[in-house]
């Protein structure tokens, strides 16, 4: 509804007024008129004339009188509002607006959060929220950024856009502690795109992979522990969202790829040939080479997965001897591992992290 | 149609792809072509810019200001465009896209601000 209004008015903070005063009517005349038929079209209805009643108002202008006669010709049905929500996700991911604002916006206007839900998902105070809201919206109207969907020759580079934006959201969700579940919400928002772009593989391989790293949720913090994959508890893995995110796989891009990884795992049946091809397929950057130099201690021992991390080029990447440790504490070379361990622990990101190795240190140095 | 301002900058960081940049002489051509390049050119360097204040009915004429990073304005152009998209189409387009960096600004028109 606030997609549409935006489309008919160019004017997001008019659109969000409109809404609301629409719900605000719909609290005092339904309980007495009783509810309408078809109440989306009724709110829709009450928001367009109101906002047509403030531009008529405002309409000093030839150029506003123009906006209101071409309302009054505008029935909105449902390919238009489908049509709309897809504007609407590829105008707050726009590259041009900062990424923590697109991230905001996103949840704003497309997931109907409030900011005060925002901002406490997010950990920073509501009126910062607020400012980051208002300015996004600023300078979607100074700026001019586009409320459609990118032509087909931007389309792929604008759509990796958007699906960053969820994923992003989908990772907070495994640190964030809030009372909303921003992993759950991504996954919500990454349904709502497949929907309105059916069949698309990168939309199809972000679902995929947020639905096969989501079943495991339940087994892989326990008590506010942090559980290694291997140690998990198997029946805590919840098996339809692992059977939707298997039915997603295609052959395509990076998140398909990534995807296809997820699914070796959430297959568990020890067969771990495929994933150095695909983290071969992913390629670059330190993390991806760390995993796959992981995936070799998988498939072929950890010998040989030790020697994988030896050949990788130096870096400070912090779960580096983390992973060379979990190698050395398999091979029974304590002293090696604790050493690592030790590493490891000084550079260390997260509490549960922090535990786990503190664990793992205590059990070589037993 | 909303007019937008780019800022053509040098910023000492150029691309390293070592395929030939655009060719600008094409680039004016063409968006002048389009209509959507209305006006634009290149500035003369920083260290021959002028300041111009008044204070208390005195005008104060300085030479400068003195960049002493490698950030400054070569040059500008005026688009006419329907969208930031189409602005940034255009600026990407641009050789000093590659050899600096482009900044874009919408106009602010003062229409907006009585309505």
């Amino acid at each position: 509804m606030v997609s549409t209004l935006i489309r008919i008015t160019g004017d997001w903070s008019l659109a969000e007024d409109c809404t609301a005063d629409a719900f605000e009517k719909a609290i005092a005349r339904w309980p007495v008129d009783g509810v309408p038929d078809n109440p989306g079209a009724w709110l829709t209805t009450v928001a367009k004339n109101k906002a047509l009643d403030r531009l008529r108002r405002a309409a000093n202008e030839a150029r506003k009188l123009e906006q209101v006669a071409i309302m009054n010709e505008l029935e909105v049905d449902d390919v238009e509002l489908t049509d709309d929500r897809l504007r609407l996700i590829f105008t707050c991911c726009h590259p041009a607006l900062p990424l923590e604002a697109r991230v905001a916006l996103t949840l704003r206007t497309v997931a109907g959060l409030t900011t005060p839900e925002i901002a406490s998902a997010f950990l920073v105070p509501e009126p910062t929220m607020a400012q980051r809201l208002v300015r996004a919206q600023k300078k979607i109207k100074n700026a001019g950024i586009p409320y459609r969907v990118p032509s087909i020759d931007l389309l792929p580079e604008r759509l990796g856009g958007v699906l960053a934006v969820l994923y992003l959201l989908f990772n907070e969700g495994y640190t964030a502690v809030s009372r909303v579940d921003l992993a759950e919400e991504a996954i919500r928002l990454t349904r709502v795109l497949l929907q309105l772009m059916p069949g698309e593989p990168e939309v199809q391989g972000l679902l995929a992979l947020e639905l096969l790293q989501h079943s495991r949720r339940r087994a892989r913090l326990v008590d506010g522990e942090l559980v290694p994959l291997e140690e998990q508890d198997r029946s805590l893995w919840d098996q339809a969202l692992v059977d939707e995110g298997l039915s997603l796989l295609r052959s395509g891009g990076r998140y398909q790829t990534q995807a296809a990884i997820a699914a070796v795992h959430a297959r568990d049946d020890g067969d771990y040939s495929e994933l150095v091809a695909l983290y071969d397929r992913l390629g670059g950057g330190a993390v991806v080479a760390l995993n796959r130099a992981v995936a070799i201690g998988m498939a072929d021992g950890p010998e040989a997965g030790l020697a994988a991390i030896e050949a990788l080029p130096a870096s400070d990447y912090y779960l580096v001897p983390a992973a060379r440790a979990d190698f050395l504490r398999r091979l029974g070379r304590d002293a090696e591992a604790a050493e690592q361990y030790r590493l490891a622990l000084a550079v260390v990101k997260t509490d549960p992290e922090r535990r786990y190795l503190a664990r793992r240190l205590a059990e070589v140095e037993g | 149609m909303t007019r937008y301002i780019m800022f053509v900058c040098v910023d000492g960081d150029p691309d390293t792809d070592p395929s030939p940049e655009p060719d600008i002489e094409k680039w004016v051509a063409d968006n002048d072509a389009s209509g959507k390049r209305v006006g634009g050119d290149r500035l003369a360097g920083p260290s021959d810019a002028t300041m111009v204040r008044l204070r208390d009915g005195k005008t104060l004429v300085t030479d400068g200001p003195f960049t002493e990073g490698k950030e400054f304005i070569v040059g500008y152009d005026l688009l006419e465009c329907d969208s930031m998209d189409e602005a940034i189409a255009i600026a990407a387009a641009h050789p000093m896209a590659r050899g600096g960096r482009i900044e874009v600004r919408a106009s602010w028109p003062m229409e907006l601000d009585l309505s």
